[in-house]
């Protein structure tokens, strides 16, 4: 009980510390222009002459969030560990994990925020024609979780330095990789090797194969027991590293 | 209330901290001394739990800092080194923050906020972001952030660092009128600061106590401690020198002062002299016209100097 306070109390600043500073609005805005963009523009949402959003609108979400998730993570423990902060945060009378699960929530709600201000896609579908609403919200749901999973991978590698920048790159390539396992050209050269269980191991780490199941409306509890796996792994990672850095 | 036994930290195949034992009881103010680098803010590291000790232990009043972190820390202000605050919250968000992981709220919290903001003088910036703030108030934001649950034991590092001699002043001030009902425990590398504030002081050099005691039992380390200048006219040093040197409460002369006929001369005293060496001076040198005759009290910078700098001194010879 008294846990979960402090835990709020975290979020509710890290919450406060985003839209202190600019990259709040600037992070929604270019996030509902990208998808304002490719779903319209790139993604041919009114060639397809379908009341859909799986194709044109989802199937962008593993490639804007390998970009801008590990922006809105970076700062999570890069910045404390800067300016000092992280001193006075891991000395008050909470524990590291209260620290941990209240940043990753207060980012992870911030993307949730991101995520339902693009409403006016789903209001637009709704009104040329009569899709499937289930399977939009499990997808929106999957987008959420995906977005969850690439932020705990942010977060290790924002533990990890005090530069932003540094934090920045080598999320996105840790996340390109979970990305990439799934992506059909890679699939292929790797069935060139003739060997199903290398191509079903290297796949079961993708982003995109989980991702897939929730575009189709399929709750799967596989593919939600991944991301949360990722989620926790990732976040039991930051606590190691936060202790292992302290301890010299 | 705190309660230090062995502590030891290694960074690598540094011993940053080694074998730290000392405590503060309510109502003292202890003050850390100690060169650049000698282990101050690893040892306050450890105590306010920031750091894990690699050996040895420390309790906040009862509570072991590793067995039961959250307790200890409880009973804690902490004004970490270079006072880091949130640089994208106002002064006001962040002392509502702090007291608000602190366990308090509603009322509570906002008494607290106003007593610190009130004790610290942050009314004029309350509502500026700290990140403007000049380097004194955000000092004193950071500061108020430490007594904001009214604690029990307060660790300062550094508190007086960067600040101008007002603000040094005023710092020094609170911290004295606190230290009356709470254990205190302050680094400085300032000596003027020992006196001012300390009940008690500690000098650390290379991880290791090296003089423990009250500011005065410290200087009575110094060679100064009971020696006595004197200054003479018309006689000439050597005479001078050689009548004290046949007191034998003297241990050592040194000429400071030689000028158109006025001589000054410095005398220690052999141990045990205990502030007898002026009188036994007065008597030697009675026959001569006495132009001052003073018995010098020990001086902290000297203790600090010959205990601290041998050591800095090989170091540099290696």
């Amino acid at each position: 009980m008294n846990s979960w306070r402090n835990v709020w109390t975290i979020t509710k600043r890290e919450l406060g510390a985003y839209f202190m500073s600019p990259l709040a609005y600037v992070f929604i805005v270019i996030f509902l222009l990208l998808c304002g963009f490719f779903t319209f523009f790139v993604g041919g949402f009114f060639e397809r002459q379908e009341a859909s959003l799986v194709r044109p609108f989802f199937d962008w979400h593993p490639w804007f969030y390998l970009f801008l998730v590990p922006a809105v993570g970076m700062r999570l423990w890069a910045e404390e560990r800067r300016v000092g902060t992280i001193e006075l945060l891991l000395t008050m009378p909470i524990t590291a994990w209260q620290a941990i699960v209240g940043k990753f929530l207060a980012s992870w709600l911030f993307l949730a925020l991101a995520l339902v201000l693009t409403f006016p896609v789903v209001i637009t579908v709704n009104y040329l024609g009569d899709p499937d609403n289930g399977v939009i919200l499990t997808a929106y749901l999957g987008s959420w979780l995906m977005a969850g999973a690439y932020l705990a991978i942010s977060c290790i590698t924002s533990a990890l330095t005090r530069s932003q920048v540094v934090s920045f790159i080598i999320s996105l390539v840790v996340c390109l990789f979970l990305i990439l396992a799934g992506f059909p050209p890679v699939i292929n050269v790797l069935q060139q090797l003739d060997a199903p269980r290398l191509v079903d191991m290297v796949t079961s780490f993708s982003v995109m194969t989980h991702f897939e199941g929730f575009q189709k409306g399929v709750l799967d509890s596989r593919d939600i027991l991944f991301f949360l796996s990722v989620i926790g792994f990732s976040l039991f990672t930051t606590s190691v590293i936060l202790r292992t850095h302290r301890a010299g | 209330m705190i309660k230090v036994q062995n502590l030891a930290k290694v960074f690598g195949t540094k011993r940053a901290v080694d074998d730290v034992s000392f405590s503060v009881g309510r109502g003292e103010v202890l003050g850390f001394l100690g060169p650049n680098g000698a282990g101050k803010s690893t040892t306050i590291r450890m105590i306010t739990g920031f750091l894990p000790p690699s050996g040895g232990t420390a309790t906040v009043g009862g509570f072991d800092i590793v067995e039961e972190p959250i307790q200890a820390r409880r009973l804690i202000g902490y004004l970490p080194e270079n006072a880091p605050a949130y640089t994208d919250m106002t002064v006001h968000g962040f002392l509502k923050f702090t007291a608000e992981i602190r366990g308090l709220r509603g009322d509570a919290r906002k008494k607290a906020v106003s007593r610190v903001v009130e004790m610290c003088f942050l009314e004029a910036v309350l509502h500026q972001s700290v990140e403007t703030l000049s380097k004194g108030f955000r000092h004193r934001t950071c500061f108020a952030q430490s007594i904001i649950h009214d604690p029990d034991v307060l660790v300062l590092d550094e508190p007086t660092d960067g600040l101008d001699p007002n603000q040094k002043h005023e710092v020094r001030q609170l911290i004295r009128r606190m230290g009356e009902k709470k254990a205190i425990i302050f680094s400085t590398h300032i000596l003027e600061e020992v006196d001012a504030v300390c009940s008690r002081a500690i000098i650390i050099d290379r991880g290791k106590i090296v003089a423990n005691g009250t500011p005065q039992e410290l200087r009575q380390k110094s060679e100064w401690a009971g020696a006595v200048t004197l200054r003479v006219k018309g006689v000439a040093s050597s005479a001078v020198t050689a009548k004290l040197y046949q007191v034998p409460l003297v241990k050592r002369v040194t000429v400071v002062d030689d000028k158109g006929g006025h001589v000054t001369v410095r005398a220690f005293p052999k141990s045990g002299a205990n502030g007898a060496l002026a009188q036994a001076i007065g008597e030697a040198a009675h026959d001569w016209q006495i132009e001052q005759l003073q018995a010098e009290e020990g001086r902290l910078d000297e203790v600090f100097r010959s205990i601290t700098m041998p050591d800095t001194a090989k170091e540099v010879a290696q």
